[in-house]
């Protein structure tokens, strides 16, 4: 205790003092209030009533309310309220439905006083008129609040709140007439005192039950309303509308809500479940409680400032069957070990920095950072001279902007919109998405994407039947992407990147040269042998030449270092010479006879200059021994590259493209997580088509069934604007079929489309045809309509 | 009569196999008096046109259009439901959620839980519906063989099963804790509290099955092996108790006269009660004693025509363990001494829905709608009697459940209960939400003679979400002390 503070205020001649203390109660409280000179506190629950003096050093026990050798359930209080006029006079609400006042004054050790039994179910709330002697006004579960003059037996008025259980009634502090009520269903209702027949205004807060509610002591118009929706919300009333001002989210349900005297934007919470503390909160700042005191061990029930005008003592009651007095001295700051700077990333490599300002300033005196170019924005808060943390809330905001240049993400939007996913051959696509990238002018990614179909398109691996086809297409495009220098390529390559190819092996540059190399050249017999031809034929044909110029096979690949020389430029390819039959006999035929593959067989002899023949054709041999799963290891690293680099798309794109073949080299988390962040980014630039087929390619079970997330469609009728529930072409409202083809005037129970213009529609076929030769609206009303 | 005349009686008896109570019986009448299955249809208490009739009513066609396009079948719960469109449709939807959506709680064990469930009161029906399920959605067949089979993890679940089931008072923090801190086989909580979701949906659920004679599946398609057996299994007395034309029309006649006045007499008690409440004032002793008594009494309202053994069929014994455990009165706690559960301390829409919805997202709302609608649910009729404010009796009902598990409501006169609920009644809502598979035809028909049957299927309802509710408020709160 030694962090205790003691406080005196001046309050106008009276003096609060005191520290943070406490004291055991028998039993849980559900409710505490204070009288009105500060000096005591009532506390009740289902099994005690006792009124306790807060004195300088402790609480003491003055008075138990709790009489009588078996007390009846009346004793048990769901909330008591203590006059703020008259210190004599308590009323209780009790779970069994009964209104109670107590007389302090009575002579008698049993001071209860009035009884009143007219709700049928349990009373949540009772709530004193601020200056009226005699009021009381009660809220119950059963949906009905009562006005009771103390001088009569029974309530002066009913008001129906036409709705479930009220939670919680409060007077105006200001208005003198009205009431504000809370019910179980979210709903605010407002009353004028004098009309029980009717609420003067309604409104919904919440999601959920609204548990509390309290009036601002010094602005009339505002309401501060709790629910269980876990939110604090601040409601401006005097508009026309209650307009939402502040909102304020809390971590559990919110049970009690009270304004913070002398504090204009602060208010104290504490919640219905879960979380024990309790929570001052400047609405201004929502996202951090200003203050907290976590001295309970169980849900605290219920708060009370202890006078109406110092904001340094709050009293509070738990479950926990305790009574505590806290000061604001000893609450704990969240705020001061939260981290204050935040940091963003944008879109386009913009950088968002927000922290103290004088950090900001300090650090950019200090250094003005020559080299960078970055522009740093501030905004500066304004400050409020009632702010209490006035050295935290004054914060900057710089921005970071990148440089014009490298900033552009138009490469990757690029990118994506045109790389090829599926629907073709592996060979295609890769010859696709490399031409792709080598019109953006990515080098490195088209050659990354050369050398995959090399790796992959080797003859055993291709699919046979779409084969004849797709090469037909294929060998087109083919020579573009061909022509790149291997000198370049290997430049392209960052040095990092070549070593982590070849982790692990020691001639990093020749067997990355040595591997290109094959790959390129195996492209040509890619070509050539189109497709299922068996690799003997091949082999049959260059047999001899393969000793003489591999000495390596399979096994030592790695370490063998081949002695031809790299050609320097591109490869001339002589694609006009290419004539391929068309596919299907093309297929029949192939079957038969190894002859018929001639064909492309002679581009192959015909193309090359003569010292790449050697190379290509020995090549063929030597790529048909060595199984596309040789690479996978290298391809993995390649992807890990990639996605190191921040390229997730070139990773997530691979992935796609190589599916099956690849997949299972990576562990399924990884995946996981490029996909999501590609998907993030394609989200972010609006790539939603993109997207959605990156989703729907994809093979992690995680990222397909994103699609299956929410895909629900609301639809409002046409008729009564109101939500269809049930289905999208009847209301059930009212009974009519909300959506009718303006052509055939039927229901369109599937794609209805519509024009923006006059919001006439019907089926997708039908207004194509109609608008085929008319420009017209089909519905008559003259519209022009268009479809584009 | 939507039956046939009955076959001989001699091939009837040899298709099914018997269980022992039905032995019993027939040892004792020394005749053989099994009638078959006859009744066809979703129930075996409600005629089928009764179910059937009401489909006129196109919303509610609309939505079992729409169960059927997204489950792919209109089992014969969703058909007796359906005789209340409105409150099925959040039904569905809460048990669509908590079966098919998000959840901690991998498909096939949700399943399976469903199953631990309808074993505790041998519910074939629901067992065979997720057996099926269990297996289309990837469970591991073994399991199937009994609780040996199952993870660890899942037989831990057995004790909270067996309490929340019969004795939900019983829980405490202990249990809780013994589940979740158990090192390898630990439940995080959010699973925790979703498998307590689905052991208390499916415990209430039974009773609804019990309670409103719902008849087996009969589709051949989507029989295996599995559900072959188990409907052979499945005891005549179980399918159709006591389905007697004879007796049946016989009662009726008799009833009729009786009932009808019986029936005066209930809306006369309501509206003397009614007008009663402003002036009359129990003292709170007056209150305590009657709720006491209403406990009390619940004591002697059982069925006494079944004996102490247990009834219990091996496929459905090898989902549970102790199968001799079973509801105990809560007046009758003995030794225990726990304190009454005050319902205003923890309830559903203050503590029990925040918990939920905190640690199983969306399933509060759910919940909550569910429970809303049920306890609200009126059309405003009586039998023949339209314009009648039915809260009260809604009221009774709901309370009265709660009261036998122990939970009572501080403004509520349990007086009421003894006013507006009749012997016989008790005795079926005792034995629906207690013992629900001895729940017998004849108890179904001898109460509230007049009523029709989409009103019977109403109470049945009410039954099954106030014990929901009791069980749900037991097990959450266990969870709260255990999380303070």
């Amino acid at each position: 205790m030694e962090k205790m503070a003691r406080v005196t205020t001046a309050l106008g001649g009276n003096t609060l003092t005191g520290r943070t203390m406490y004291c055991h109660l028998d039993a849980p409280a559900n409710a505490i209030s204070v009288c009105r000179d500060a000096a005591q506190v009532v506390v009740a629950g289902r099994n005690i009533f006792k009124i306790y003096a807060i004195e300088e050093e402790q609480f003491v026990e003055k008075l138990n309310l709790r009489v009588g050798r078996k007390p009846s359930l009346n004793f048990s209080c769901a909330d008591v309220v203590w006059h703020q006029m008259d210190e004599n006079l308590l009323a209780t609400a009790a779970t069994n439905g009964v209104v109670v006042t107590w007389n302090l004054g009575k002579p008698s050790r049993n001071k209860q006083d009035q009884l009143f039994t007219e709700h049928k179910r349990t009373v949540n709330k009772v709530c004193f008129h601020p200056t009226e002697a005699y009021m009381l006004l009660s809220g119950s579960q059963d949906g009905y609040m009562k006005c009771f003059d103390l001088r009569k037996k029974d309530s002066v008025s009913t008001f129906s709140g036409q709705s479930e259980s009220v939670r919680d009634v409060q007077f105006s502090i200001r208005d003198y007439f009205t009431f504000a009520a809370t019910f179980e269903n979210g709903n605010v209702q407002l009353w004028d005192i004098r009309r029980p027949d009717r609420y003067e205004r309604m409104f919904t807060a919440h999601n959920g039950p609204v548990f509390c509610c309290d009036w601002h002591p010094e602005d009339r118009g505002w309401l501060a309303t709790g629910g269980r929706d876990k939110m604090v919300k601040v409601w401006d009333m005097n508009t026309n509308r209650a307009k939402e001002i502040y909102c304020v989210q809390s971590i559990a349900s919110v049970a009690r809500v009270k304004w913070r005297p002398e504090c204009k934007h602060h208010l104290a919470t504490c919640s219905m479940m879960v979380d024990h503390n309790i929570y001052v909160w400047d609405v201004r700042r929502p996202y951090i409680p200003s203050a907290m005191f976590e001295e309970h061990r169980d849900v605290t029930t219920g708060i009370v400032w202890r006078h109406l005008h110092d904001p340094y003592f709050l009293l509070s009651g738990s479950k926990d069957s305790t009574l505590y007095q806290h000061i604001f001295k000893d609450a704990s700051q969240p705020i001061e070990r939260a981290n204050p700077e935040g940091l963003c990333y944008g879109l386009f490599g913009d950088l968002a920095f927000a922290a103290k300002e004088s950090l900001v300033t300090a650090d950019s005196n200090r250094k003005p950072y020559p080299g960078d170019r970055r522009h740093p924005i501030f905004f500066k808060r304004k400050l409020d001279p009632t702010e209490q943390f006035e050295s935290v809330s004054s914060s900057a905001l710089s921005v970071f902007e990148t440089e014009p240049d490298s900033s552009s993400m138009g490469w990757f939007v690029d990118t994506a919109r045109q790389y090829a996913l599926a629907g073709r051959s592996l060979a295609e696509l890769c010859d696709h998405n490399a031409k792709v990238a080598k019109e953006l002018s990515r080098n490195q990614v088209a050659q990354t994407w050369t050398m995959l179909r090399i790796i992959y398109c080797s003859p055993g691996t291709m699919p046979s039947a779409n084969l004849n086809h797709s090469i037909g297409k294929g060998s087109a495009s083919l020579p573009l992407m061909n022509s790149f220098n291997l000198k370049d390529m290997a430049s392209g390559m960052g040095s990092e990147a070549r070593l982590d190819w070849s982790k692990g092996e020691n001639r990093s540059e020749n067997i990355l040269l040595d591997s290109s190399t094959t790959l390129i050249t195996n492209d040509e017999n890619e070509e050539t042998e189109g497709s299922d031809v068996p690799a003997d034929y091949l082999l049959g044909d260059v047999e001899g030449d393969e000793d003489e110029l591999y000495l390596m096979d399979h096994e030592n690949a790695h370490t063998e270092e081949p002695e031809y020389v790299l050609p320097q430029e591109a490869f001339p390819l002589r694609h006009e010479i290419v004539d391929n039959p068309s596919g299907p006999d093309h297929l029949q035929d192939k079957a038969d006879s190894p002859h018929v593959s001639g064909n492309e067989a002679e581009t192959v002899s015909l193309t090359p200059v003569e010292s790449f023949s050697l190379i290509s054709i020995s090549h063929t041999l030597y790529e048909s021994r060595l199984p596309p799963d040789f690479f996978s290891a290298l391809v993995r690293d390649m992807l890990r590259f990639y996605a190191e680099q921040g390229d997730v798309q070139m990773a997530v794109s691979v992935l796609i493209v190589l599916g099956e073949r690849i997949r299972k080299e990576i562990d399924e988390q990884t995946q996981e997580h490029w996909y999501t962040s590609y998907i993030d980014l394609l989200q972010r630039f609006r790539l939603w088509n993109i997207s959605n087929q990156v989703i729907k390619l994809s093979t992690c079970r995680a990222i397909t069934c994103l699609n299956q997330a929410s895909t629900t469609l609301h639809v409002n009728c046409s008729n009564c604007k109101r939500p269809m529930s049930n289905k999208g072409w009847i209301c059930d409202r009212c009974r009519q079929c909300a959506s009718t083809c303006a052509v055939c005037h039927h229901v369109v129970k599937g794609l209805f489309v519509w024009c923006q213009g006059c919001s006439h529609g019907g089926h997708l076929q039908h207004i194509l045809k109609w608008l085929e030769s008319s420009t017209h609206c089909p519905a008559g009303c003259g519209h022009l309509c268009e479809y584009t | 009569m939507n039956r046939s005349s009955s076959s001989t009686p001699a091939t009837s008896a040899a298709d099914y196999l018997l269980c022992t109570n039905c032995r019993k019986v027939l040892r004792k009448e020394k005749r053989i008096r099994v009638s078959q299955p006859s009744t066809r249809g979703p129930s075996a208490f409600i005629p089928e046109k009764e179910v059937v009739q009401a489909n006129t009513v196109d919303e509610r066609t609309n939505l079992l259009v729409e169960e059927y396009s997204t489950s792919g079948r209109l089992d014969n719960i969703t058909q007796v439901m359906s005789l209340h469109a409105q409150y099925l449709e959040s039904f569905l939807r809460s048990q669509f959620y908590m079966l098919r959506m998000d959840g901690p709680l991998p498909l096939p064990y949700r399943h399976y839980i469903a199953i631990m469930a309808a074993a505790r009161h041998q519910c074939s029906y629901l067992i065979n519906m997720h057996v099926d399920e269990f297996l289309k959605t990837g469970g591991i067949a073994e399991w199937l063989n009994g609780l040996e089979y199952v993870p660890q993890r899942l037989k831990n679940l057995n004790e909270i099963n067996k309490l929340l089931a019969h004795r939900p008072w019983l829980i405490t923090k202990d249990h809780i804790q013994k589940l979740v801190k158990t090192g390898e086989n630990n439940w995080s909580l959010p699973e925790l509290v979703h498998a307590v979701v689905l052991l208390a949906h499916y415990h209430a659920l039974a009773s609804f099955v019990f309670g409103s004679g719902i008849n087996p599946e009969r589709d051949p398609d989507t029989s295996n092996g599995f559900r072959l057996i188990s409907v052979n299994n499945f005891c005549v007395c179980d399918l159709a108790n006591d389905n007697n034309i004879e007796n049946a029309s016989l009662s009726s006649n008799f009833g009729i006269v009786d009932s009808l006045s019986e029936l005066e007499a209930l809306m006369e008690r309501m509206k003397r009660l009614q007008e009663e409440r402003e002036d009359e004032e129990a003292s709170q002793e007056e209150m305590t004693t009657r709720f006491e008594k209403e406990k009390k009494e619940s004591l002697f309202v059982v069925s006494r025509a079944f004996d102490d053994d247990i009834v219990s069929t091996s496929d459905v014994s090898r989902y549970i363990e102790d199968p001799g455990f079973g509801y105990k009165d809560f007046a009758r706690r003995g030794e225990e001494h726990l304190p009454t559960f005050r319902a205003q301390d923890y309830t559903w829409e203050n503590h029990g829905f925040s918990l939920v919805n905190r640690l199983y997202s969306d399933i509060g709302h759910l919940l909550d709608e569910k429970f809303r609608m049920v306890y609200n649910l009126t059309y405003n009729t009586m039998a023949t009697h339209e314009d009648v404010d039915t809260t009260m009796l809604r009221r009774a009902l709901f309370n009265y459940v709660h009261c036998m598990f122990g939970i009572r409501y501080d403004d509520y006169d349990y007086g009421e209960v003894n006013q507006l609920l009749e012997r016989s009644l008790k005795v079926y809502i005792k034995t629906v939400t207690c013992y629900p598979e001895r729940t017998t035809k004849r108890m179904y028909d001898s109460y509230w003679r007049q009523f029709k049957h989409s009103e019977k299927v109403h109470v049945n309802l009410l039954l099954m979400e106030a014990r929901m509710q009791a069980e749900l408020l037991y097990a959450l709160r266990a969870i709260t002390r255990h999380l303070t």
